[in-house]
């Protein structure tokens, strides 16, 4: 049957399955960001492409039924300000603008390092939402319609 | 010594594509060259000989690493790269749509 | 200890104006008005209480050599001063010009991370942190200058945008060959170490970064982004850029770096020196023949920027203070400028000296601080701007530099010659004009009478008993660069 939007079957298909492997991959490298390399950004920039490949397998219409960008937009401006909400909070309890305040733990465990892991997980969260919607907003613009957005 | 040569040969060969290309993109992607010439350059640096990786692991090699903080530093070039051709592509597509062509030449209302 | 909330204060303003905007943009002007007159007052506040002593705060509670610094001493106070007034009042005047694009809650979001930019570059002690910093403040000057949506515009911040990340790159690799070389990042470290090394190491990251920052401050031979840039951009965004941003990101590195890190060698003074008059002559004979206003005065501020390199090149305590006066001048009558630009932009929807007349009857305002704004740069005596120019050229006499001191007076008549033409085209021409039908609002106006207050009241900095308030702790700690290591290293 012909297709309306996206790409063929079969690209649909393996995307059904591999963009959970990608969006698993992506967490463990900012989850172990203090054990191992990666950290904050490169587990973000995985995240984002696991977004703009549904994107571009199932098309822009898909993406604009099923996901809510204002959402996004909102996940990533309020990550960003939780970031400035946890240095003023090292400020506050001593210790000079973003201090490592939480204990830091045993070495090579998952949960030590202080708040290194949470100002992780919160980089990824700007870094992933931000390159999709900025990604997004060059897709959606019409060169042929005389830049019109959709 | 010859990787330094071959490396600031990189960073040549992005300054030519800027200062003499007439599209639009190969501008950008030059521009995206000497980025990555420049970020080759602060690794090289940061290279001892005969050291190891600088990961703690359980083994514990402690001492003779290489030296991490350049890494951190490229980390963050690498973000600022991201961000200048993400605004860049972004002129271009509407430097498009107003003059309808890419290339540099044609682009001259503004001059005197 | 404030020196973290001249960062902190800008960049909340400018997520949470994201967070919270939607269509109207009420939240957003609050917001962004809030920030900057918490700035304001804090940066006088500790002008006033601290006037001499230096404070280094150190970032996350490690100790100098491993962490980030922010260092605050006489001239960093001063620079913030000067940011944050321009900063208030653009954003008085912005408030009503702005209303007619659409989506105006990006330009507070753009205009907070301008300011924690440029806060950023003055108050830090780290070098890689300035670079991080200057890109912040770049990346939403180019976004600025486009904002608009007419086709020039897009073009002024594409070749902008180019030429600013050629040079950004050139600074990177100034930087890998600093830290290379020294092996550590704070400037005091840097320059403590820095003698015991090659000698020619230093010529070779100075030529790098007179090459890079000076592209951003637009001396002579990289001039050529700026008359595009600052006459598409949005009057109060022209009034930023070209009154604190290529100060903030130009000279004041420039004299951070050459005379507290290098110790001013005298290659680069003479450097400065010939930068400074090819400046000066060249673009006030390009400023002669414009017929649009804001590249006219896009020209002017090369020129001026050319009188502060000269005589940061001279070198004595006579002549950086001159140097250091005029910045502070310039920053002034430039904005007030480019805000007279901008009003009657907005009246009479032309930038034209040719369709401009006589304005005293139809923009009363804007006329009157034109004029007060176009005598003090071409300095005549009670304003501030003859103060600051006779300085330098006694200076320029007193060090035996006389060719130099012919050319700054050349210069000087060539800005009057200038003024005098917008004067007679643009504000008491011969075209009659009747009232327009759009009226300057109440924000604009009182803008433009702050800046024209201090046009006339900067000249009592000059007095000795103000001036050892004010400006001497400023040349002090330019000249003193065993004074800055101790300072930073010692405590």
């Amino acid at each position: 049957m012909k297709q309306t939007e996206g790409m063929t079957l079969i690209v649909k298909t393996v995307t059904r399955i591999s963009v959970w492997m990608i969006l698993l991959y992506g967490l463990y490298i900012i989850l172990h960001g203090h054990i191992s390399p990666g950290g904050g950004f490169a587990g973000g920039v995985i995240i984002a492409l696991a977004f703009l490949n549904v994107m571009l397998a199932y098309g822009r219409g898909f993406i604009k039924r099923w996901v809510n960008i204002g959402f996004l937009h909102d996940i990533e401006s309020s990550s960003a300000a939780l970031f400035l909400a946890i240095g003023i909070l090292g400020m506050a309890v001593g210790g000079g603008f973003l201090a490592n305040f939480i204990s830091h733990g045993k070495l090579f465990h998952l949960i030590s390092a202080g708040t290194i892991p949470i100002l992780n997980i919160v980089i990824a969260a700007k870094v992933s939402m931000g390159l999709f919607v900025v990604v997004w907003t060059l897709a959606i613009f019409h060169l042929d319609k005389g830049g019109k957005k959709e | 010594m010859i990787v330094y040569i071959l490396c600031f040969a990189l960073f040549l060969v992005g300054i030519y594509g800027a200062l003499t290309k007439r599209d639009l993109i190969k501008i950008i992607l030059s521009i995206g060259i000497m980025g990555y010439a420049v970020n080759l350059m602060f690794i090289l640096f940061a290279y001892k000989t005969d050291a190891k990786f600088a990961i703690l692991i359980k083994e514990g090699i402690n001492t003779n690493m290489v030296d991490p903080l350049p890494q951190a530093l490229i980390l963050t070039s690498i973000v600022i790269e991201l961000g200048i051709t993400a605004l860049l592509v972004t002129l271009a597509i509407r430097l498009f749509e107003k003059y309808k062509t890419f290339d540099i030449t044609k682009i001259r209302r503004l001059s005197g | 200890m404030i020196l973290p909330f001249l960062i902190i204060i800008p960049l909340l303003a400018a997520f949470l104006i994201t967070l919270i905007s939607g269509d109207k943009d009420n939240w957003a002007i609050v917001l962004s008005i809030l920030a900057v007159i918490s700035l304001l007052t804090l940066s006088i506040f500790s002008f006033f209480t601290t006037g001499n002593e230096t404070f280094v705060y150190e970032m996350s509670g490690w100790k100098i050599p491993l962490t980030i610094c922010l260092v605050q001493d006489a001239f960093s106070t001063f620079m913030l001063v000067i940011v944050n007034l321009i900063a208030l009042t653009s954003l008085m005047f912005s408030v009503s010009y702005i209303k007619h694009y659409s989506g105006t809650w990006k330009y507070y979001a753009l205009f907070m991370l301008m300011i924690t930019g440029m806060n950023g570059v003055i108050a830090t002690g780290d070098i890689f942190n300035l670079f991080v910093f200057m890109e912040i403040a770049l990346f939403s000057a180019y976004a600025l200058v486009a904002f608009g949506g007419k086709a020039e515009e897009y073009e002024a911040a594409f070749k902008y945008a180019i030429m600013g990340s050629i040079s950004s790159t050139l600074i990177l690799m100034g930087i890998g060959v600093l830290y290379a070389t020294t092996s550590t990042l704070t400037m005091a470290n840097i320059a403590a170490i820095l003698p015991t090394k090659d000698p020619r190491i230093m010529y070779w990251v100075g030529a790098i970064f007179l090459a890079g920052f000076g592209l951003k401050s637009a001396v002579m031979p990289f001039h050529a982004w700026l008359p595009d840039a600052h006459s598409s951009a949005p009057a109060p965004i022209s009034a930023m850029l070209s009154g604190v941003l290529i100060k903030a990101l130009g000279i004041y590195v420039i004299i951070r770096f050459f005379f507290n890190v290098l110790g001013a060698p005298p290659i680069f003074l003479t450097l400065f020196m010939i930068l400074g008059s090819i400046s000066i002559i060249v673009a006030s004979y390009l400023a002669l023949g414009q017929w649009d206003l804001k590249r006219l005065l896009a020209y002017s501020s090369i020129s001026q920027i050319g009188f502060i390199l000269l005589g940061l090149g001279i070198g004595t305590k006579l002549a950086i203070l001159g140097a250091v006066f005029h910045i502070f001048n310039h920053a002034i009558f430039k904005s007030l400028l480019f805000f007279n630009s901008g009003a009657v932009e907005m009246a009479l929807g032309t930038r034209d000296l040719r369709k401009m007349g006589n304005l005293k009857d139809a923009l009363p305002v804007t006329s009157a601080t034109s004029m007060i704004a176009s005598l003090s740069v071409a300095g005549l005596p009670p304003f501030n701007g003859f103060f600051s120019k006779l300085i330098i050229i006694i200076a320029a006499v007193q060090a035996s530099h006389v060719g130099y001191a012919i050319i700054a007076v050349i210069g000087s008549l060539l800005t009057l010659v200038y003024f005098m033409k917008v004067q007679r085209y643009g504000f008491r021409g011969e075209n009659k004009i009747e009232k327009p039908e759009i009226q300057i609002s109440l924000g604009m106006k009182s803008a433009m009478v702050i800046l024209a207050a201090f046009c006339i009241g900067a000249s009592i900095l000059i007095i000795p008993g103000i001036r050892e308030v004010t400006l001497d702790p400023v040349v002090s700690v330019i000249m003193n660069k065993t004074g800055y290591i101790y300072e930073v290293l010692g405590r």
